[in-house]
């Protein structure tokens, strides 16, 4: 039983081991994070200056529409998907997946998706130039020649996060080491077994709408034309149903990660585990419920507006109980600040940030006014880069010991951080202020009075963009060239199953189940 | 032993969440469609119930202490080369009275073409008062090259329209099928 | 942080002095560079929207100062080289329950005033002094005044337009309000109660006029409405703010608020202006005459997809130098110009543009850009076409 990995390139096309699917799927999201960024680049170079100067508007659109898939669909959905590949059998005490065959085509099938996604830029009419949220009848009647490609990768990726959440669950529901009840889980365990459920519920949703985009192209349906009876309005319901949840979907692991992150430096336990738990529950039932204050501008009936009004401001409520335990988590604890606690502080500052701008945009009258500006444009990547991607750095520097059994630089891994910090905050702060004195999302080009921002804006992004290949630099020399380290419980303050397994991580663990107390 | 218990309990998880899967896809597509029209109509915004004629109703009483002016707006989709126009721009009545109005429609192509109406309200609440009794939006239009017709529209207005609302506008837009009704055509061959 | 604006009192002394300088319309309210907020705006609604969004900033400031200040003092307090002992605590059920129910009874608050201005801006039943229909085309507005036989486009200024290009050498910088310009704005009464019907024609566009309070989606088939009471002349300016293709960040609208009586001159003057134009439309034309109009129309409607020196966009938008209709039979390039061509981004300009303004676009079209074809049409011949 106790084989090592298969040698060459057979190990990784067959395995169906969970840390090598797990590092897999960390690399693709990675080179997807670096296009999607190249993408993000292109923007930012645009909107460097008024005028237009690089690319034509269609590509521009091009740019946004796909900046926005790659990064929502191949940068962080796999990522997080990658860490719970690696992290959960280790932190329940499980020897791998419950589904590990399945586990392997759940990921081979993403690559697939993306090349598929990427060759549209080479076909007639361009890639899809619709935005990510891909509104009928712009991305049906209106809509690239490629946009049947489009649906054909939107369906692959449905599939592959389907399966990925099917064996998330079945792992977790049962593989766990005995003792290891579900009130004694990690909490990143539980925020991924949430986003799995509502993965798998939603994820199908998205599969019919571009199900039924696809009949209104190819097979003379209506469901979002309203010539032929259709209501194109239909379309953005159905999207946002998936849309919403979507959102926790991105931001739900992230808080797990998060809390494992913050009790380790703070060297004190989680303060209100079982209230964080119950919180992440209540974020995901919630996020089922009120989908259409995305669309607080379609001119919904006074009812509807009131009552999704509402609904999205109790998000609030949860919300705001995690940033309090978290920052209890800290208080009178020993804390010191290495890279990862580095991102996780970060996270809950620029993350809570987020969710003030998110009750703004909540509530219905002043949301005329925010909606479709750059206003949301900063709202949503204060959640999901400084929400998503930092939880993920986060993480990524916290396991990386035990990854890899070496240490990462130290000294690099803050700098990175600095230089992301405030790259990121010179990106997306001055967008606030764009958003509330009336620019649109989505243009090339805008009015001389936003130049002086937009321009912080780029710089800051150029910034931002720098401070990632550091990452991936400090990573690969971990690789290559990092210190030992030296115990299996890489962090003193750290707990859980994972540290007690030798570092780096051995290709099987917990072949005989551990007896948790 | 433990083994074999616990596939069999993975295989059963897997399998609900399958199901769920599958029921959450065509819930997308077979659900929400209708469920959203019927929220429509329970709402009153553009209900589908007004794409179905009424019967007049002879008992009505007609409210002669109110008159509700009504605007006619005529908006062509973009690829609708046809003339479409209101042959009456605005016409008052009483909530309970019967009206009759009419739309004008020509081809002004040199093919045959089948256009479909849809209408709309504003104020949006007024939709569901606004009843037709019998109206060109509920069947398709073909028109000949260069042919024109006059489209009727019988109508009356709810009594129980709020007693706020005084005007209301009734805009329809003609759209282009003809690549549909063709390929139904086809379909039905 | 967030700067509150001006205080109503210097922003009409300031329009005041600006009127008495200018002697002309004043300017009341025009984005500025470096502005961090949103606009007051000029109209109750607009005025609510703002109370509401500076109540919503000032509670979350507060807030963010009682939770950041402590993530502060305990970063700073509890660091381990102060405090090498951590405390063990992990659970307060009290705190729980206080910091679930303080931030909701925080929510109450904000949902009163919400709800309140809600039904406020929902209010489009009663008095309606005015209705304009507004209509989304892709890449312009059309504004109808319902019942008064006016009704026109309004597209991104020429000169914007002409800089707006990829490496048209023109610096952008050298535009008044450049992107925010329109060759006919859309003119209103003040202190009147204007509905507007906001509806498109092709795809989902967004009327959005900050100093209005108002953003309404545009959608094809279906009216949607939204109401503003404009308390003040001036100039407001606003954008599309839905995705809607290429040209999405190139439809500004501009809205023109003025006296009521002078609303009732421009209105008989538009009036009057459509009459001559059907007028115009049986009288016959110079080529001289026709080719100049139509280079000016050609630059309105035109240049945006077909190139301002007709090169067209290669495998996007067809070249009009040397193109097989603009060189081809006289009836047909017509034909496309009225008609559109079904199933491609060519629009049917026959409702958009006078018989006068489509007769001068194509006999500009038909002898500019090396083309030569040395004939012409006139206005009579477009509307034969058109009654055929």
């Amino acid at each position: 039983m106790a084989h090592g990995p298969a040698k060459g390139i057979s190990r990784w096309l067959f395995t169906t081991n969970h840390k090598d699917i797990g590092t897999m799927y960390m690399w693709f999201s990675f080179a997807m994070f670096l296009l999607g960024g190249a993408f993000a680049m292109v923007i930012r170079a645009e909107l460097f200056q008024p005028g237009m100067q690089l690319v034509e508007p269609e590509f521009f659109n091009q740019m946004t529409t796909m900046h926005g898939l790659v990064m929502v669909f191949g940068a962080i959905m796999p990522a997080f998907v990658g860490l719970a590949n690696w992290m959960i059998p280790l932190m329940i005490g499980a020897p791998d997946m419950a589904l590990p065959r399945m586990n392997n085509w759940s990921f081979w099938i993403l690559p697939f998706a993306f090349l598929m996604l990427a060759s549209t830029f080479f076909m007639e009419g361009g890639a899809p130039n619709f935005g990510w949220t891909f509104y009928a009848p712009l991305s049906t009647t209106y809509a690239p020649p490629s946009v049947t490609f489009f649906i054909f990768a939107v369906h692959i990726m449905g599939a592959s996060s389907i399966m990925g959440s099917i064996n998330i669950i079945a792992t977790v529901l049962n593989m766990r080491a005995p003792g290891m009840t579900l009130m004694k889980m990690p909490l990143f365990v539980w925020t991924w077994l949430i986003t799995a459920f509502l993965l798998v519920a939603v994820m199908p949703v998205l599969a019919g709408a571009v199900t039924m985009m696809l009949m209104d192209i190819h097979f003379g349906t209506s469901f979002f034309d309203a010539a032929g009876g259709g209501d194109p309005v239909l379309f953005q319901h159905v999207f946002w149903f998936f849309g919403h949840p979507e959102v926790y979907i991105i931001i739900l692991p992230g808080f797990g990660v998060v809390s494992q992150v913050i009790p380790a430096f703070s060297r004190k336990p989680l303060f209100g585990y079982s209230s964080m738990v119950y919180a992440t529950a209540s974020i995901a039932f919630l996020s089922f419920i009120v989908w259409a204050h995305h669309m607080f501008t379609v001119g919904m009936p006074l009812a509807g507006e009131l009552y999704f009004m509402y609904a999205t401001m109790l998000i609030a409520v949860p919300t705001g109980v995690k940033v309090f335990n978290w920052i209890t988590t800290m208080w009178r604890g020993s804390m010191t600040f290495e890279t990862p606690m580095l991102f996780a502080i970060a996270f809950v500052i620029l993350f809570t940030m987020g969710g003030f701008t998110g009750l703004m945009l909540g509530i219905a009258p002043s949301d005329i006014q925010y909606h479709d500006s750059y206003f949301v444009v900063a709202h949503f990547h204060y959640t999901m880069v400084a929400g998503a991607i930092f939880s993920l750095t986060a993480g990524i520097y916290y396991w990386l010991p035990k990854w890899t059994g070496k240490m990462y630089n130290e000294t690099l891994g803050k700098t990175q951080f600095w230089i992301a910090f405030i790259g990121f905050n010179l990106t997306f702060f001055p967008q606030h202020f764009v958003g509330l004195a009336g620019m649109q999302r989505r243009v090339p080009d805008y009015a001389l009075q936003f130049a002086d921002f937009n321009m912080l804006s780029s710089i800051g992004a150029f910034m931002f963009g720098m401070s990632q290949l550091m990452l991936l630099f400090n990573v690969i020399n971990t690789i290559l060239a990092g210190k030992r380290a030296e115990k299996d419980k890489v962090w003193d303050g750290a707990e859980g199953l994972e540290w007690t397994v030798p570092s780096p991580a051995p290709y099987h663990t917990f072949s005989t189940p551990p007896q948790v107390k | 032993m433990a083994e074999t218990e616990s596939n069999s309990s993975v295989a059963k998880t897997a399998a609900k969440l399958v199901v769920l899967a599958v029921a959450m896809f065509a819930f997308a597509v077979y659900v929400m469609p209708p469920l959203y029209y019927v929220f429509c109509d329970i709402l009153g915004i553009d209900p589908r119930g007004s794409l179905v004629a009424v019967d007049e109703n002879s008992e009505m009483e007609v409210d002669t202490s109110r008159t509700i002016r009504i605007t006619f707006m005529a908006t062509n989709n973009e690829r609708m080369p046809w003339e479409f126009r209101p042959n009456d721009a605005v016409i008052e009545v009483h909530p309970g009275e019967v009206a009759y109005t009419s739309y004008f429609a020509k081809n002004t192509t040199d093919k045959h073409m089948v256009s479909r109406t849809v209408p709309s309200f504003v104020p949006s609440s007024s939709a569901e008062h606004f009843k037709k009794v019998q109206c060109f939006c509920f069947e398709s239009q073909p028109l000949a090259p260069g042919e024109s017709a006059d489209m009727g529209l019988q109508f009356y207005v709810d009594p129980n329209l709020p007693k706020s609302i005084t005007n209301i506008t009734a805009s329809y837009t003609i759209f282009d099928i003809t690549e549909v009704a063709n390929e139904q055509k086809m379909t039905q061959r | 942080m967030l700067r509150r604006a001006k205080p109503l009192f210097h922003k009409l002394l300031g329009s005041a002095i600006l009127m008495g300088m200018l002697g002309h319309q004043a300017v009341a309210d025009e984005v500025e560079r470096w502005q961090v907020n949103m606009t007051p705006g000029v109209t109750p609604v607009s005025q609510e929207i703002y109370g509401l969004h500076m109540l919503i900033f000032w509670i979350c400031v507060a807030i963010s100062v009682i939770v950041f200040g402590a993530l502060a003092y305990t970063i700073y307090a509890h660091r381990r080289s102060k405090n090498r002992e951590p405390s063990t605590f992990h659970e307060h059920l009290g705190l729980e329950i206080f910091w679930t129910a303080i931030p909701f009874l925080i929510l109450v608050v904000m949902a009163i005033p919400a709800t309140r201005s809600l039904i406020h801006m929902y209010d489009t039943d009663t008095e309606v002094d005015l209705d304009v229909v507004v209509t989304g085309y892709q890449w312009k507005w059309q504004y109808e005044y319902l019942g008064k036989e006016v009704s026109f486009f309004s597209n991104l200024h020429e000169d914007s337009n002409a800089a707006r290009q990829l490496g048209s050498g023109v610096d952008v910088n050298t535009i008044p309000n450049y992107l925010l310009e329109v060759d006919r704005p859309l003119v209103v009464p003040v202190k009147q109660k204007i509905r507007f019907l906001v509806t498109a024609n092709d795809v989902i566009h967004a009327w959005w006029v900050p100093a209005l309070g108002i953003k309404r989606d545009a959608i094809p088939g279906f009216v949607r409405e939204s109401w503003a009471y404009i308390e003040e002349p001036g100039i407001y300016r606003g954008v599309c703010a839905e995705l809607c293709g290429r040209d999405h960040g190139f439809m500004p609208i501009v809205v023109q608020a003025v006296e009521q009586a002078e609303f009732n001159e421009w209105i008989a003057q538009e009036q009057a202006a459509a009459a001559e134009l059907r007028e115009l439309a049986a009288q016959t034309f110079t080529f001289e005459d026709l080719y100049e109009r139509g280079e000016g129309v050609y630059n309105r409607s035109c240049a945006a997809c077909h190139g301002a020196q007709g090169q067209g966009v290669p495998g996007a938008f067809p070249a009009i130098a040397g193109s097989a209709v603009a060189t081809g039979p006289l009836e047909a390039h017509l034909d496309v110009v009225l008609n559109g061509v079904p199933g491609t981004a060519m629009q049917a300009f026959g409702a958009q543009l006078s018989p006068v303004d489509i007769a001068a676009v194509v006999t500009f079209q038909r002898n500019a850009f090396g083309n030569n074809m040395g004939d012409q049409v006139q206005p009579v011949d477009v509307v034969q076409q058109q009654n055929q």
